[in-house]
């Protein structure tokens, strides 16, 4: 194998830093208002100060939600994917004006979102429910965003495209074809809300019609829901599979089997989204089964994942001298603040899976749907398994893009574990109060039917929150740290990509051929939602006018 | 290059038999649950004019509350606005059988009332349905969990099953 040589233009890191900046920031501001959601489930309610700023808990849980959930996401996952392609191929992108084009449509859609949410004209959380109606700036704002990716994603079909023209016959580089993979999703998945938003919100919220069908809008939403948790969950599954075994001093344990996982969650994570409305009114129980069937389906690859990403850890730490059934977890390098912080991620992944699978499972919904256990799973999911991965990447890629060294390495350690031990306290006492039957979204300090038995967990909620807040305070100066610091690196940052244990020309061809996967994915999505989308869409009954309750 | 077979190694193989029958185990235990006990979730019931249903009055949510239909037996017309339940309060005696038939004239909502099966998302234009049988006496709250406004967390009501 040949050394990692190829490295980014000054130009390409600084367009990947910018992507991260944007991304940064979102969370930085999204993140203020986590612990004042938490507080104020512990009682201590500190909405009433941020008047006349911030108008209600509800505008706070706007801000959280958008910018954690869909911006830092969106921001963070474009700019690590665009990487990912240019390092992956070791060819810099086709058309980078194209890439550049996407950048700044999402760059405009962020500020007309941010806008009416900050003039609190869109206190509608980042699942906006019609027929509550936002300012008009909002739904077209978050439509740019997404379009903004699709052009970034259509700069990096024309990149791949290039690459295999110059290297037919050659197994496209993990960590290229998984990043065009997640793309590809993104871009399937998301017809769902780009149909929600330009056949109904966009033009009800201009008042070219007068009224909506909330019940086809949350079927659009759902369609783009669920799939849309694999965008966040895929680029740090290409962290664990290609980079951290790297990252502990060891290899990827099968190529091919990573391949597969990655294909078999293009198939099987979009025509699942009825498992978000099991009790919905409007949608037959029948296709709600369907659809719990084909959830626990695309549970296998992250079966699969599991085993791959644990196998190639345990060869890394074997390497080190690790021994024992388990007693090799201690051999992992874990004072390198990214493993510590990806491990533990990895770790909470782990029990939001399970969580999921409860969630999934049908008719046990009917106990947690809509109760704080869904927000104490998603915790564990995105805003552990895939946020605290994502820091754990911008300890080395900031560094990496910068050229500075990282700033004080050992706060960062304390960061990753700080997000951990808040996250167990927080998500446990979120998942128990669930189960109680506490409301999610909901200022539980001021709820008149809140029994007394729920206090003591409503108070780690808050203690939780407070240490995610820390946490999060620590990561933040780490980056500025960093960004700020005088102290360059000796020479570049080596860029953490895996080998395989089988050499990848031993991958089988028919895992990196494009077109039936694609239109095998394609095809279950007609399957398992044609028909129904056919007879909501054939019954729509146009009755919502829209409403402001904030 | 002309390998086609996928490399699979032998503890690896274990798992995915492992994970298949795994999955396999839950959807059953999913099923068994949803069509031999019977647990379901709600299906499409009829459609309403949200602009209405709760002035028109042929509309049984113009007049929201509990009918006896037989002995023990209770539809329940429960209707959601911005931000209460109507009827706030239902009684009924233990061992009741209700099915409640749940719409909203404005937002969406949820209706869920604590310790029992019933948790329905409340959709503007539909009507949610469904049923559960009071076996203890007791305070049975029922709270909107989902966020339909400033007064959302103000929304409950109370079910009271009397010995």
């Amino acid at each position: 194998m040949t050394a990692q040589t190829y490295s980014l233009s000054p130009k390409e890191k600084s367009f990947v830093s910018w992507h991260l900046l944007v991304a940064m920031v979102a969370l930085a501001l999204g993140t203020l208002f986590g612990p004042l959601q938490a507080f104020e489930h512990a009682g201590l309610n500190l909405y009433p100060f941020l008047q006349p700023l911030i108008k209600s808990y509800y505008q706070g849980l706007t801000l959280h939600g958008v910018l954690n959930a869909l911006v830092w996401t969106t921001f963070f996952i474009t700019g690590f994917l665009t990487f990912n392609v240019i390092y992956g191929l070791k060819r810099p992108l086709r058309y980078p004006t194209l890439n550049q084009v996407g950048f700044w449509l999402m760059i405009v859609g962020l500020v007309m979102a941010a806008i009416p949410i900050l003039l609190n004209k869109a206190s509608v959380l980042y699942t906006f429910y019609p027929p509550m109606k936002a300012h008009w700036a909002y739904y077209v704002g978050l439509t740019l965003v997404v379009v903004g990716s699709w052009v970034e994603g259509y700069g990096f079909y024309f990149t791949y495209a290039a690459w295999r023209k110059e290297n037919p016959g050659e197994r496209t580089p993990f960590i290229a074809f998984a990043s065009v993979l997640t793309m590809v999703l993104w871009q399937i998945a998301t017809l769902g809300v780009a149909v929600e938003m330009l056949t109904m919100l966009i033009p009800w919220s201009l008042g070219l019609i007068e009224t909506v069908d909330p019940q086809l809008a949350r079927t659009y939403f759902w369609f783009t829901g669920h799939p849309l948790v694999y965008f966040w969950l895929l680029p740090a599954y290409i962290s664990w599979y290609a980079m951290l075994p790297k990252q502990v001093g060891g290899k990827m344990f099968s190529d091919s089997l990573a391949r597969l996982a990655f294909w078999l969650f293009l198939l099987l994570s979009v025509p699942l989204g009825f498992h978000h409305q099991y009790v919905d009114p409007g949608v037959p129980a029948g296709w709600k089964f369907v659809h719990a069937v084909l959830t626990f389906s695309v549970f296998f690859p992250s079966l699969l994942t599991a085993f791959t990403v644990i196998a190639s850890l345990e060869y890394g730490a074997r390497k080190n001298g690790g021994t024992g059934l388990f007693r090799w977890v201690l051999a992992l390098p874990w004072r390198d603040p990214s493993v510590a912080a990806q491990l533990l991620a990895g770790l909470l992944f782990f029990f939001g899976g399970i969580g999921g699978l409860a969630n999934a499972a049908y008719n046990v919904n009917l106990e947690l749907h809509n109760t704080t256990f869904v927000p104490g799973h998603f915790h564990l999911t995105v805003a552990t398994g895939v946020t605290l991965t994502f820091m754990g990447v911008s300890y080395w890629l900031v560094p990496y893009l910068t050229g500075k060294k990282l700033w004080k390495p050992d706060l960062a350690r304390w960061q990753a574990w700080l997000w951990f031990i808040g996250m167990i306290i927080f998500s446990n006492a979120m998942h128990v109060l669930g189960i109680l039957g506490a409301p999610r979204r909901t200022p539980l300090g001021d709820a008149p039917y809140v029994p007394a038995e729920w206090n003591s967990r409503l108070l780690q909620v808050g203690i939780g929150g407070g240490i995610l807040f820390i946490s999060a305070i620590l990561y933040f100066a780490v980056m500025i740290g960093t960004a700020f610091s005088k102290v360059k690196v000796e020479k570049e940052v080596e860029v953490p990509v895996a080998e395989a244990l089988q050499p990848v020309s031993q991958t089988p061809a028919w895992l990196d051929r494009w077109a039936p996967w694609v239109y095998a994915a394609l095809a279950l999505i007609v399957i398992a939602y044609g028909p129904q989308l056919y007879e909501q869409i054939r019954n729509i009954s146009l009755t919502s006018p829209g409403f402001r309750v904030w | 290059m002309s390998t086609t077979s996928l490399h699979v190694h032998p503890y690896e193989k274990r798992w995915i038999i492992f994970s298949i029958v795994l999955l396999i185990v839950f959807t059953a235990a999913v099923a068994i649950a949803a069509f031999a006990l019977g647990i379901q979730v709600p299906s499409p019931e009829q459609r309403v004019d949200p602009r209405t249903v709760a002035v028109d009055p042929n509309s049984p949510w113009s007049n929201p509350g509990l009918r006896e239909i037989a002995p023990g037996r209770y539809e329940a017309y429960i209707l959601a606005q911005t931000w209460q339940f109507q009827p706030r309060e239902i009684r009924v005696p233990v061992g009741s059988r209700v099915t409640f038939y749940v719409t909203s004239k404005d937002v969406q909502h949820t209706f869920k009332i604590q310790d029992t099966n019933i948790n329905v998302q409340v959709v503007p234009g539909q009507v949610s349905k469904l049923t559960v049988t009071f076996k203890k006496p007791g305070t049975y709250p029922f709270i909107c969990s989902e966020y339909c406004g400033v007064g959302h967390a103000g929304m409950f009501g109370q079910i009271i099953v009397t010995p």
